[in-house]
């Protein structure tokens, strides 16, 4: 059980590299953002899985302390994006 | 006991996928707007899967429950987050990308 | 009113993630939900005597069977687009008229119609909301209306108003 929970973890940690890819290769800078923006969530998945694997239930609470964190980053990188076109 | 552990992996395994096919459309699709939809809706989903299936595994200890407080807050933040997003990408000027066939949102910035 | 309804809210959350009835966990609780009402009480929902009418909770739980549903169903639809080697969208914005009244209602209906098949939605002005739409299947706006708030907004006329 934990073996293959392992590999699954594995994948969810491959899949951050093609977050990874459009935050390097984005054309525009709001493809960055989206590519931050979902790396966010998957990292709450890695969290989620490692509570099983590790057994410690601590995992979770990093967990949810990140969803809040990277909704309060993804709104404040809008504002930005948002803002900027106001003050020009 | 030996149930609940092969629902939780069957669930995990879901969110994987999910999670798989979010990814791949955040590579392939041409525009900022398709992007965004295609892996806000996927990811979400994925994870929320992923959550459900830890609480499987931990039945009503702390560890579930937290995992099922976690669902609805990754929910709302998530949805959130991606509208905040797709209008401050408009606000700051990206173009809607090719073979778009209606814009009535131009008219309405304008005015 | 609102700010009893806050602490009740937040010292909730607070029982549910700790998950411990000790008395000086129950202390601190009471001191951070107490900090947490002061601050961002005045940016609470109005209305909040709408917490305690039980048939607001039963529509809450049909319409919560319908929305997963439909999250399923649009999770397939983005695979389906994904996969396929020829990508067939046909993307645009388009503006749906809305019926509901009230803020928390809309943005419950916004929120559902982010989760929903193909469509996101991008900004709300007067009476208007403003929606991506991945793939324009008509060009008649009653239809689109029907298509993409339709199912949902008898529903949450029902919980929230």
């Amino acid at each position: 059980m934990i073996d293959y929970l392992n590999i699954l973890l594995y994948v969810q940690i491959a899949l951050c590299v093609f977050c990874l890819y459009r935050i390097i290769r984005g054309p525009s800078i709001a493809d960055r953002m989206v590519g931050i923006d979902i790396f966010g969530i998957l990292v709450v998945g890695i969290c989620a899985i490692l509570s099983i694997t590790t057994n410690r239930s601590f995992v979770l609470d990093i967990g949810i302390a990140w969803i809040i964190l990277s909704f309060i980053g993804t709104l404040t990188l809008a504002k930005y994006l948002s803002g900027k076109k106001l003050n020009e | 006991m030996n149930n609940m552990e092969a629902l939780s992996t069957i669930f995990i395994c879901i969110g994987i996928l999910f999670n798989l096919f979010g990814c791949i459309g955040l590579i392939r699709l041409p525009d900022v707007y398709n992007r965004l939809q295609a892996a806000t809706k996927c990811v979400t989903l994925g994870c929320c899967s992923i959550l459900l299936g830890v609480f499987f595994h931990f039945g009503f200890t702390d560890a579930g429950i937290k995992a099922l407080v976690a669902i609805p807050l990754l929910f709302f933040g998530a949805t959130v987050a991606a509208h905040a997003l797709v209008k401050g990408a408009y606000l700051f000027g990206i173009k809607l990308g090719e073979g778009t066939i209606k814009d009535d949102y131009k008219d309405a910035v304008k005015s | 009113m609102r700010y009893v309804a806050l602490f009740i809210i937040a010292f909730l959350f607070w029982l549910l993630i700790t998950f411990n009835l000790a008395i000086e966990n129950i202390i601190v609780g009471i001191v951070a939900a107490g900090i947490t009402t002061v601050l961002f009480g005045k940016y609470f929902i109005t209305g909040v005597n709408k917490f305690i009418q039980p048939h607001r909770y039963f529509w809450l739980i049909i319409y919560i069977f319908i929305f997963i549903w439909e999250c399923i169903k649009a999770n397939f639809d983005v695979a389906y687009r994904v996969l396929h080697p020829a990508m067939p969208i046909k993307p645009g914005i388009v503006k749906v008229k809305l019926n509901i009244k009230g803020d928390f209602a809309r943005m419950m209906l916004a929120n559902s119609i982010t989760m929903t098949p193909g469509t996101i939605s991008v900004d709300i002005i007067d009476d208007y909301i403003f929606i991506h739409w991945i793939y324009i299947s008509t060009d008649n706006p009653e239809e689109y209306s029907e298509k993409v708030s339709g199912r949902f907004e008898k529903y949450i006329k029902k919980i929230f108003e």
